[in-house]
């Protein structure tokens, strides 16, 4: 039951996109926001959806997937777009009533929201889609190492986070089992009223938790048992190597965000 | 040949500095363990076995008495690393020991640790993986593996280290027959072919009667200490601590009741079968 949960949504393949450095992937990414963003007008937005069209062919995976990401995000679309539509004030009138009115200025600023915040899903998603979470962990220790000179603790946060990435199968192998014993026993964990299987859920989470800090102990002393000692002097197995594809990715978005800029300082 | 492992008079109680101490666990241990040996330490749930594991590589120190591995007596901290890096250890469960969410990354833990440089690392994990039989596994999550996959795992990520001692607390007890095959013949091969050290604490008889030397603990002392014919032929004895013996011993420890002419020192059905076909003639 509890296998099917996936994390991060990650799906292995082996596009061009999939295989850029997790690095640049962050970078370009943040980028792309920021592209997103300044953008003003229309053209502007073509711009950013041409490329975010670009990205998604580039990376292989379906088209479904990615409105699969947008769905639990409908709600909020539609509150936005629809704040805009009603209260948006100037330009041509098409309808009034009350303190309600719609403009042509109001059509125009949600369908711009819309679109704007569906590339945003998209776009971020892309990111996610194509790099396995160790990955992205492993990218974000590197990008924020410099931090490390004003003492934030890089190293520390990007272990817990794998550590944590590492147990999360494990955990829910064991939640299974949890459910199941307690079942055996009788305990009402599908069925019964609502409060009801709320207490019952305490009787999964003691064991679990009490069997997950038995873990972090037995764990802790298995890193000490192969040497750990922090972040200092460690080498990785893991080389990240930026290629010619991850610098040629990096101009391409630079190059469209410059475009944006234009645009916008010249329409 | 020269010791690797050297106990003097070990005692050990669990908070031995403040005001109420536990009972004494381990209760004026002396042991000596050649290098390349096998030893397995054998005992009862409570006997001490793994609190003597945990002794080995500086998890725990002495209360009084010396430990020494390699020549680092294991009370010196500055000497740490250097001790874990020669004497390795594994545990029982094998989940609770994998850092890394990928196979090749997990054995390269240690390495990453002590700050091996890149080629050397590579090439380390990549004879490590290769030495257990789980190469082709390497790009793999743990949580794909099978238990006796994950622990050979876990023992290529000490192999990888290079040590001179490995020791192995209760590494099949959470296994099924099938993993516990595994690992047993990866560790002996550890033994046979890297001239690796090896203690292995178990409570299986018959993963101890394939070892060079079977030690027996009860309640914090050594008992028996013993090639495994010997040790197993003392049924009475092992029993009496709880433990059984081998089939095949307990076998000919009957016959020999019923007044048979067997000896009581075998320990492999190859050896029973013959016995008993002399018997039979």
């Amino acid at each position: 039951m509890l296998k099917d949960i996936t994390i991060g949504q990650y799906f292995p393949m082996n596009s061009v996109i999939h295989r850029l450095d997790p690095r640049f992937k962050i970078v370009i990414t943040l980028i792309f926001i920021v592209m997103l963003f300044t953008g003003e007008s229309f053209i502007c937005l073509g711009i950013s959806a041409v490329y975010t069209l670009i990205a998604v062919l580039l990376s292989r995976i379906k088209f479904k997937m990615f409105m699969k990401s947008i769905k639990p995000l409908m709600p909020f679309l539609l509150i936005t777009a629809v704040l805009n539509l009603l209260f948006m004030g100037d330009g041509e009138v098409y309808f009034h009533w009350k303190f309600i009115k719609i403009t042509s200025d109001g059509i125009n600023v949600s369908v711009f929201m819309i679109i704007r915040i569906v590339l945003l899903i998209m776009g971020s998603s892309l990111l996610t889609y194509t790099t396995s979470p160790i990955t992205l962990t492993d990218a974000v220790e590197r990008l924020l190492s410099p931090l490390k000179r004003f003492k934030f603790p890089v190293h520390e946060l990007a272990m817990m986070m794998s550590i944590a990435l590492r147990f999360i199968p494990t955990l829910i192998e064991e939640t299974d089992k949890i459910i199941s014993a307690q079942k055996a026993r009788g305990a009402e964990i599908d069925t019964g009223s609502i409060t009801n299987r709320a207490k019952n859920m305490v009787s999964i989470l003691i064991p679990l938790f009490i069997s997950a800090f038995r873990r972090a102990d037995e764990l802790a002393t298995a890193m000490e048992c192969r040497c750990y000692n922090g972040g200092e002097g460690r080498t990785r197995l893991r080389q990240l190597k930026s290629k010619l594809r991850d610098y040629t990715a990096l101009s391409v978005t630079i190059l469209f965000f410059v475009c944006v800029i234009l645009l916008n300082i010249f329409i | 040949m020269a010791n690797i492992i050297e106990i003097r008079n070990l005692h050990f109680r669990y908070d031995a500095d403040s005001e109420n101490p536990s009972p004494e666990i381990l209760k004026g241990i002396n042991l000596d363990i050649k290098k390349g040996e096998f030893v397995a330490v054998l005992g009862h749930n409570g006997s001490g076995k793994s609190t003597l594991a945990k002794h080995l590589n500086g998890i725990l120190t002495a209360t009084s008495g010396t430990v020494t591995v390699d020549g680092i007596d294991t009370s010196d901290e500055t000497k740490l690393f250097e001790l874990r890096q020669r004497a390795g250890m594994v545990f029982q469960n094998p989940d609770n020991q994998i850092v890394s969410s990928v196979v090749e990354e997990d054995v390269a833990f240690a390495l990453e640790n002590l700050g091996v440089p890149y080629e050397e690392m590579r090439q380390r994990v990549d004879e490590a993986l290769k030495a257990v039989n789980m190469y082709e596994y390497r790009l793999h999550s743990p949580a794909q593996l099978s238990g006796g996959q994950k622990q050979r795992v876990a023992i290529a990520g000490i192999i990888a280290m290079r040590p001179k001692c490995i020791i192995l607390d209760e590494p099949t007890a959470m296994l099924d027959p099938q993993g516990r095959k595994e690992v047993i013949s990866a560790v002996r091969k550890m033994n046979r072919e890297y001239e690796i050290t090896i203690v292995l604490i178990t409570h299986y008889m018959d993963e101890a009667s394939k070892c060079d030397r079977v030690v027996v603990m009860d309640k914090g002392n050594i008992i028996l200490d013993n090639i495994p014919e010997k040790v197993f032929s003392q049924v009475e004895l092992l029993r009496k601590i709880g433990l059984d013996v081998p089939q095949v011993t307990e076998l000919c420890y009957e016959l020999k009741k019923a007044g048979l002419d067997i000896s009581p020192e075998i320990i492999s059905e190859e050896e029973c079968v013959k016995a008993l076909l002399k018997l039979l003639n």
